[in-house]
């Protein structure tokens, strides 16, 4: 391995770069959205408005525009994705009694984007509302909402990204690497070379495959280790239990790597089945998408995936901090692929080598 | 497990009775009976195509014959092939060499892999090496070799564990002749310390150099004996003509 610079690089580089792609780039809750303001009411009323808006959290105010137009060129350069504007009678009516209409224009070409800008804007405008008419009435307000975000009480998407950033690693090297490791000997001759010997098929496939289950998990460590250390993510549960219940998944990825290899004729061929292998696993497994926002079908195919039950397990175990009692049924799904996918590459495996 | 005293062994290193194999339509070897005694050089010869892997793969048993039956010293390919496996060395085109371990290193382990472990092991090792003259090479990697030292460490992988029975599948391929003959040398210094060899190859020089030689055609036997028999046989000055006429022969049936 220390001659086979590629795979190493591809085995301890891989966990470092998905690990910071991943936890830093998917930020799937939006913050700190541009936000230019059209104050056309310039009043104390109007200031509070934007200092209430600004302290949101939500919407950073990066300036103020004189105008609709300079509002519009805002927005579709792209130096803005959100727009206040505040109506020149805004403090007159608020000071009579009338509903006074704000405006707040958001830039929702990405949707996902939006959703969190709209929210939070309706969310700010409602807490200014409440605090106009508590002020005025001198009233408390009848009804507090205490909404507690369990598990993840920032909201952080790296505690949510990064314990998936494991099982998707896990996936590369159980299936990628091993497959390609092992149509390599194929294509060297050395497969055919270990065939001929005394060594049993179950002392060769075992060869082949237990390192790179101790690849996977060193490579989880590291992303744990990792994530601890820059992303802060929780580890609530025990450690112990992951790494027990990583086996089946470990056990079903092989498999897959395994049966991979007996269907390519070429390296190049096993990266390509991985690679489309790989691409539901990265879109339809939970990992970054919510399943629950897909269509059905969608839903279906990730029923299908050993990693969807396996994230069920790693985010159960580390962000919830539950035990096996809540997760057994993941478990089972898993142990279950582990044993259909692991018989039925086995088998085809020895049926190549004959 | 290689010691003397052993049981008396099998008076045939090979034998096959109609032997064939089929890839689905397409027919590799048929009806193939051979017999190939002790400590015979025993040579393959026939164009490509004509089931000379398919037969050496079928004898060390990576391939399930179809029909018939074959056996390697004494022992059926189809139900013993564990156990023929610890009696016999396989050398095929490509060398089986892994490029990124040392000369030293692959050779450790395919010793390894035959069962040979500590003094013994290295004992051996050292012989092999010496013999071979690849000592001063122990520490460069396999894959940074020419063809001709590759070549060698393969037959040094493939007999680290002194077989009884060794299989070449056209071990010169794309070797210079200096290789080639130092390969020869090895090969026969093999035979006389009592190893069958059963060899493929394409070059006319390497089969006149076997006591006896075989020419499949399209999977079938067409010709068997010495290489005095094979050119009276086929009414050939030399082995070549033997070659290119079968050749002919060949593209003539095809046609």
């Amino acid at each position: 391995m220390r001659r086979d610079r590629l795979t190493f690089l591809m085995m301890t580089g891989l966990p470092a770069i998905q690990l910071v792609l991943f936890g830093y780039a998917i930020q799937t809750d939006v913050r700190h959205l541009r936000t230019v303001v059209l104050d056309e009411s310039r009043s104390a009323e109007s200031r509070a408005l934007i200092a209430t808006i600004g302290n949101s959290g939500n919407f950073d105010i990066i300036g103020d525009v004189a105008s609709r137009e300079a509002l519009r060129d805002a927005v579709e350069s792209g130096d803005a994705n959100a727009a206040l504007v505040i109506p020149p009678d805004y403090e007159r009516e608020i000071k009579g009694g009338r509903t006074a209409a704000v405006q707040m224009i958001v830039d929702a070409a990405d949707p996902q984007t939006s959703a969190a800008a709209l929210s939070g804007a309706l969310l700010a405008a409602q807490a200014r509302a409440t605090q106009i008419i508590s002020e005025r009435y001198r009233l408390l307000a009848p009804l507090d909402m205490r909404v507690r975000p369990w598990y993840n009480p920032a909201q952080r998407s790296a505690v949510f990204i990064v314990p998936g950033v494991i099982g998707i690693l896990l996936t590369i090297t159980l299936t990628l690497i091993t497959g390609i490791a092992i149509v390599r000997e194929r294509e060297r001759g050395t497969l055919e070379q270990l065939i001929v010997t005394p060594i049993s098929k179950t002392s060769l496939m075992l060869g082949k495959l237990v390192p790179f289950v101790v690849v996977g998990y060193v490579q989880m460590t590291v992303v744990l280790g990792l994530g601890k250390l820059i992303f802060d993510i929780p580890i609530r549960g025990s450690v112990l239990l992951l790494y027990v219940l990583t086996v089946p998944f470990i056990i079903a990825s092989l498999g897959v790597g395994l049966l991979v290899s007996t269907f390519a004729r070429s390296q190049g061929q096993a990266m390509q089945m991985t690679f489309f292998f790989m691409l539901p696993n990265i879109l339809l497994s939970g990992y970054v998408f919510p399943r629950m926002s897909m269509p059905a079908p969608a839903q279906w195919i990730g029923l299908m995936l050993p990693l969807t039950y396996y994230l069920k397990v790693l985010r159960g175990i580390l962000v919830k901090g539950v035990g096996f009692a809540e997760l057994w049924r993941p478990t089972l799904s898993l142990a279950v692929f582990a044993v259909v996918l692991l018989a039925f590459s086995v088998r085809r495996f020895s049926k190549t080598i004959e | 497990m290689n010691d003397c005293g052993s049981p008396p062994a099998a008076p045939l290193a090979v034998e096959t009775v109609g032997l064939r194999k089929a890839f689905g339509a397409l027919v590799a070897v048929d009806h193939l009976d051979l017999t190939i005694p002790r400590g015979e050089v025993f040579g393959l010869l026939g164009p490509n195509g004509s089931g000379k892997t398919t037969t050496i793969r079928m004898l060390c048993g990576l391939l399930l014959p179809t029909a018939g039956r074959a056996s390697v010293v004494g022992h059926d390919v189809a139900t013993e092939a564990e156990f023929i496996r610890t009696k016999i060395g396989y050398m095929s085109q490509r060398y089986g060499l892994y490029d990124d371990l040392t000369v030293y290193e692959n050779l450790r382990f395919y010793a390894t892999v035959y069962g040979l472990h500590g003094t013994a092991r290295a004992a051996r090792l050292d012989a092999h090496l010496a013999a071979l003259g690849l000592d001063e090479l122990r520490t460069q990697m396999a894959g940074t070799l020419s063809g001709g030292w590759k070549q060698r460490l393969a037959l040094a992988c493939a007999t680290a564990h002194e077989p009884e029975m060794l299989f070449l599948d056209e071990p010169t391929a794309g070797v210079d002749p200096a290789a080639r003959r130092a390969f020869w040398t090895s090969i026969y210094e093999l035979a006389r310390r009592g190893t069958t060899i059963l060899v493929t190859t394409h070059y006319m020089d390497e089969a006149e150099r076997c006591q006896r030689l075989a020419f499949l055609s399209r999977g079938h036997l067409i010709g068997l004996g010495t290489v005095q028999e094979i050119l009276t046989q086929f009414a050939q000055p030399t082995i070549e003509d033997v070659f290119i006429e079968l050749q002919r022969r060949d593209e003539g049936a095809a046609v």
